[in-house]
């Protein structure tokens, strides 16, 4: 491997993994977090922005989020968008799955993993 | 356990697919407009701003992400994340039909197996429960 493309699928794997630690993150603060439609119902719009904005999970998911963001600008000065646009998009829906089944404790049946592996040959088709 | 979802979050699932797709195209025909910016000019960037589209693009946006954030509270991420992906089958509908950009045999091919992939958790329960942890009633 030449130094070149380690250095991109370095970047790429940045992106991977910040895109997925923010996805997780957001994910287990809404879930701790409980309905937003009842919380709304009793609190209302604003209510439910500051429930929102004061879940230290949802925030630091935020920040993963803008990481990854700036990782994949990154790899963009570099690399042709033709590719980091279908690795990224479709190995995130791979390490999500994995890591919801792990950290979430979702039950990622059969049929989930299915769905993501087409999904994710879907996306990596699409995004070239 | 199954778990089915009422008419209301479907809505919900709904703009979660199309605020992403909508608010992308809106972008994408704002920088259209704009034309290319280049690494060395990025202060033009601040030009798009001003765009209606690409303010539009950024409220459509604001409200899918709104839309996801109320999706995750009520239903696993293994659930929501490929009814994201199907945006981008409609992408591909928008700009073929709307924008009649051309569209590759590899594209459609990419657009049939996310609806395939979509379809296997459509029919499936849209959250894990774990013990400890009520449920709730659905009317």
């Amino acid at each position: 491997m030449s130094p070149a493309t380690l250095h991109t699928w370095t970047t790429i794997f940045a992106v991977v993994l910040t895109a997925t630690a923010g996805d997780i993150l957001i994910a287990g603060g809404m879930r701790k977090l409980g309905d937003l439609d009842d919380i709304r119902a009793k609190s209302g719009l604003l209510g439910a922005i500051k429930a929102v904005l004061s879940s230290g999970m949802f925030l630091i998911g935020i920040t993963c989020m803008a990481l990854s963001f700036f990782s994949l600008l990154f790899a963009l000065s570099d690399a042709d968008l033709s590719l980091i646009a279908p690795a990224t998009n479709s190995l995130t829906f791979i390490t999500t799955t994995a890591a919801a089944k792990f950290f979430l404790k979702e039950n990622v049946d059969k049929r989930r993993w299915l769905a993501a592996l087409f999904v994710c040959a879907g996306v990596a088709l699409l995004a070239r | 356990m199954q778990h089915t979802l009422t008419p209301r979050r479907w809505l919900v699932l709904v703009a979660v697919m199309l605020g992403a797709s909508i608010g992308d195209a809106l972008l994408r025909i704002g920088m259209k407009h704009l034309g290319p910016v280049s690494l060395n000019n990025l202060s033009a960037l601040f030009l798009a701003l001003k765009s209606p589209w690409i303010i539009s693009g950024i409220i459509v946006l604001m409200g899918f992400m709104a839309s996801y954030m109320t999706a995750l509270s009520w239903a696993d991420i293994t659930f929501v994340l490929p009814a994201t992906a199907f945006g981008n089958v409609i992408v591909t509908l928008l700009s073929k039909f709307w924008l009649h950009e051309q569209v590759s045999r590899s594209r459609w091919l990419g657009v049939a197996l996310i609806v395939i992939g979509v379809g296997f958790v459509a029919n499936g329960p849209s959250r894990t429960e774990h013990a400890g942890i009520e449920v709730e009633a659905i009317p």
